[in-house]
């Protein structure tokens, strides 16, 4: 068999599935549910250090940075500026050149700004990271995206943190169709069969936190995303079987009694 | 003394301090941090050769949990 793999600016990853690290009840937790997911790339966030506690613990305690990859975002930016400044700082931190982008437009729906979205690849890429965008579901937007360097377009599959499943099948598809950078699903997942429908569909992966976070067992629901996104991805370079509007019998009628 | 604002509170420092005595002083010289000076970045090499004055801003940021 041919082997299945996944390259991200060059990257290898083993795992198709992504996971984000915040909503977590501990860090401990955090740590266990990522390496139940299989994941070897985390999102993380880049926040004021709380000068006055010192004792907290730091992510980089229960995450080695050595033995996964840190992929920065921008959650919470709503300008450019913001997040070209957020992005800029965690290049400086430790050299990462690979980042997530996201220049969110709405406090409500955490809808992306596309304007301010497109501005920002631009300049990262003369920058020379290699940008990872959360994007909306519209084809000629993650169009131009790719075309201004973008190293991987990741449209919402619904808000995030809905739960809501991918809401525009056809939309998605057609990124998947005309995209030559890898597709990954961010946001909106809800469920261990959302991340398989979106495999199936052939999108190269799915970034999952809220789901995994927030279900009564975070730790078994990584693995379900794990085993979920396997199976999706399977299933995809399978190519099913045909529908038919009649049943076909799977048992042979020859030798019938 | 000079006054500066450390990740938007106010901190007193002894005239001619560096970004280094100061990370020291919070305990934050042996973490995984990037700093930003008055909106620009600051390489790790230099930690020890830029003084703060008064009314000086620095951001201290690092990795914390995220989606």
């Amino acid at each position: 068999m041919k082997k299945d793999i996944f390259k991200v600016a060059n990257k290898r990853l083993k795992s198709r599935l992504i996971v984000g690290t915040g909503k977590y009840k501990s860090f401990k937790e955090t740590a266990q549910a990522v390496k139940e997911s299989g994941a070897d790339m985390v999102t993380i966030a880049v926040r004021r250090v709380n000068i006055l506690d010192k004792k907290k613990p730091i992510l980089t305690d229960y995450l080695n940075p050595k033995k996964i990859i840190y992929l920065p975002n921008t959650a919470g930016c709503f300008t450019s500026e913001d997040a070209l400044r957020t992005l800029r700082l965690a290049r400086e931190m430790g050299g990462w050149k690979l980042v997530k982008l996201e220049v969110l437009g709405d406090k409500k729906t955490l809808y992306p700004n596309m304007v301010e979205t497109l501005k920002s690849t631009k300049v990262l890429v003369k920058e020379g990271f290699k940008v990872m965008v959360y994007c909306t579901d519209d084809p000629l937007l993650a169009k131009k995206l790719e075309d201004y360097g973008a190293s991987a377009i990741m449209p919402l599959a619904s808000p995030i943190g809905s739960g809501l499943g991918i809401q525009s099948k056809v939309n998605i598809s057609l990124i998947i169709k005309q995209s030559k950078v890898p597709v990954i699903i961010d946001a909106g997942i809800g469920t261990a069969s959302d991340a398989t429908i979106a495999m199936e569909m052939g999108c190269d992966g799915v970034l999952i936190n809220s789901a995994i976070a927030n279900a009564k067992k975070p730790i078994m629901m990584a693995r379900a995303f794990k085993n979920a996104v396997i199976a999706g991805r399977d299933s995809y370079l399978s190519g099913r079987m045909k529908k038919n509007y009649f049943a076909t019998p799977s048992s042979p009628i020859d030798g019938l009694i | 003394m000079a006054k500066i604002q450390l990740n938007g509170k106010k901190v007193t420092i002894k005239p001619k301090t560096t970004i280094y005595e100061l990370l020291k002083r919070f305990k934050l010289n042996n973490k995984k941090v990037a700093i930003e000076h008055n909106k620009i970045i600051v390489p790790r090499a230099s930690y020890k050769k830029k003084y703060l004055k008064n009314n000086d801003k620095l951001e201290v940021v690092h990795f914390i949990g995220g989606g």
